[in-house]
């Protein structure tokens, strides 16, 4: 096997992290490069372009980007299954339900008022994330504890109803909350704000400094459930613990920035080819990883239709699909499985 | 050291009609004995190891380890000092053989050169080491089951305390060639020379008369036979039991029974 000492990539991601941020920061409409000698006026704006749009847009990409792709390892770990995501759980079509439900009938209900710099409609993804999941969970609970298949199964049962709901909040939406909706669906960090960025930051950063005691868990769980258990690890207390962590990790991200494809699978993904699926290095560098693909993204959706600006969602989707198919195709040739 | 006292399990496929899988089933397994479970399919085997290691709780009935009752036990107690290979495995990431038997010194807090060490031996003793760093995805049926019995064996390679250790493996040699079912039965014999215990099912009559300190042969949920090979290996009970018509003859090298059919 040729594999990457998990060390070396962390190194390696973590030089890029800085790297990237820097490249974000740069591009957009307005090239801004430091050191740049330039008239005393523009100077001046491009300080403001940099301190109220980019950087805290970029801190949020950076921050989403991480909690996104560890979401990733936690679920494709803990069902097994290296094509899981956390929408499996219910988690972005509750989002979605709960979004779309606040911009129909929200602003005749709590107007568009803003609370700590969350909008209602974030805080009705939230919601709708957190109800989704937590259905998901108790059809899967039984007195022997949770069914990985059961509950794959009910993920996909109250995703199908979270996106019947959403389809008719829609149908009864008028022209301008459509348009809403879709907008919000195809994820956007444009909106991304300092009192926003420090939010994000506090509270995802400090659920994601939570994730890596799991590794030696999900290490484990790999084998199998009941092979967890006679290893001596407490799974069903496990499985709650990483399931109620992970709805609030991407309850949280969905309602800040709306569904962003792709990142939590792709990620992980492209991390355990190079090291392999160890979490002890699998979580901290699918963590930077995901920040820099995202930083990066999010780079590309405002510099290719310059000054306008593609939603992330779209970005990412387009650049991680073709991406994941090729890896895909060279793993079958290198290995003719999995 | 494992005890199991008038076992008594039902699985309920509905609320009126119980299916009973093991009735009033008693084993004893002792530190530095092979204890082979013998018996048709569906004779309920895979039930009582499952009973044996604490997975499935029978209706009725105890089980003791190392004197304390097995429920009582946390699972990383238990594990500390009961490994199990249960029959099939689901493992479908692509982690090393060597790091797939490192997972066996997961509830070990001996520090990494010992575990190094062990995971070694555990790869030398099932004659996997050469495949140490292939992917175990990329491995055939028998190699991946023998990857997986090294890490069965390195969750309890040497004792830490005065508990007893065990292993319980179902069916270990499903998806072996000749060499190496002949290679787990020396294993088995080691191991329990070292002072582990170890309860295995088998469905090789044969190599379970050459490993076996003690059969037990069941049948239809119930125990059938306990004792010796020699005691257990008769024909007319293993005719009445398997519905087959066997020969007993005397190896002549082990001079235990071996069964021709």
């Amino acid at each position: 096997m040729n594999r990457m000492q998990p060390t070396k990539l962390m190194i390696t991601l973590g030089v890029m992290l800085p790297l990237s941020l820097l490249v974000s920061l740069a591009v957009g409409p307005e090239l801004i490069l430091p050191f740049w000698q330039s008239a005393e006026a523009q100077t001046v704006s491009n300080q403001l372009i940099i301190q109220q749009i980019r950087l805290p847009r970029t801190l949020m990409a950076a921050i989403i980007g991480a909690a996104l792709a560890v979401s990733g390892v936690m679920m494709q770990g803990l069902f097994r299954n290296p094509l899981a995501d956390p929408s499996l759980i219910g988690v972005s079509s509750g989002a979605s339900a709960g979004a779309s439900f606040v911009i129909v009938m929200g602003a005749g209900l709590f107007g568009v008022h803003e609370l700590l710099g969350v909008s209602f409609v974030a805080m009705g993804a939230f919601l709708g994330a957190t109800v989704a999941t937590w259905l998901v969970y108790r059809l899967a609970a039984t007195a022997t504890g949770t069914s990985v298949a059961t509950m794959l199964l009910a993920g996909i049962a109250i995703s199908a109803l979270a996106g019947a709901l959403n389809s008719f909040f829609s149908f009864i939406a008028d022209n301008h909350m459509l348009r809403q909706i879709s907008l919000w669906q195809m994820g956007s960090l444009s909106n991304a704000s300092w009192g926003r960025v420090v939010f994000a930051v506090f509270l995802l950063g400090g659920l994601l400094c939570w994730f890596p005691r799991y590794s030696k868990a999900l290490n484990a769980f790999l084998l199998g459930e009941s092979e967890a258990r006679h290893l001596g690890i407490d799974v069903d207390r496990i499985k709650l613990q990483v399931i109620v962590l992970v709805a609030l990790v991407v309850g949280i991200a969905v309602a800040l920035t709306g569904t962003i494809a792709f990142v939590g699978l792709v990620t992980p993904h492209i991390v355990r080819l190079l090291i392999g699926p160890d979490h002890r290095g699998l979580i901290p560098c699918s963590a930077l990883a995901g920040a820099i693909l995202l930083m990066l993204a999010d780079a590309c959706s405002r510099f290719v239709l310059a000054p306008g600006e593609l939603p992330i969602g779209v970005v990412t989707a387009v650049l991680g699909a073709p991406f994941f198919l090729s890896l895909l195709r060279r793993q079958r040739a290198a290995t003719g499985g999995l | 050291m494992l005890h199991l006292q008038n076992i008594h399990l039902n699985y309920a496929t509905d609320k009126s009609r119980l299916t009973p899988i093991l009735q009033s089933v008693d084993l004893h397994v002792e530190g530095g004995q092979v204890v082979v479970v013998l018996g048709p399919n569906g004779a309920g085997k895979s039930s009582l190891l499952k009973v044996a290691c604490g997975e499935v709780t029978p209706q009725s009935g105890e089980v003791h380890f190392n004197r304390r009752l097995l429920s009582s036990l946390s699972a990383a107690e238990k594990a500390l000092h009961m490994a199990v290979l249960p029959q099939n495995s689901l493992l479908n990431f692509p982690f090393t053989a060597e790091e797939v038997v490192m997972l066996g010194r997961t509830p070990h807090d001996t520090g990494l050169v010992l575990d190094q060490d062990i995971v070694a031996q555990a790869l030398h003793s099932t004659d996997v080491h050469y495949l140490r760093q292939q992917a175990y995805t990329n491995l055939s049926g028998g190699e991946k089951q023998r990857v997986q019995l090294a890490r069965v064996l390195a969750q309890v390679w040497q004792s830490e305390d005065d508990w007893q250790r065990l292993v319980v493996l179902d069916e270990p040699t499903s998806a072996l060639d000749y060499s190496h079912q002949q290679m787990v039965a020396r294993l088995l014999r080691e191991r329990a020379a070292e002072g582990c215990g170890v309860l295995t099912a088998m469905h090789d009559l044969n190599l379970a008369a050459h490993c076996a300190d003690q059969l037990v042969l069941m049948c239809c949920g119930q125990i059938r036979a306990v004792g010796t090979p020699d005691e257990v290996l008769q024909e007319a009970l293993l005719k009445e039991v398997f519905q087959v018509e066997f020969h007993r003859v005397t190896h002549p090298e082990t001079g235990r029974p071996w069964l021709l059919c």
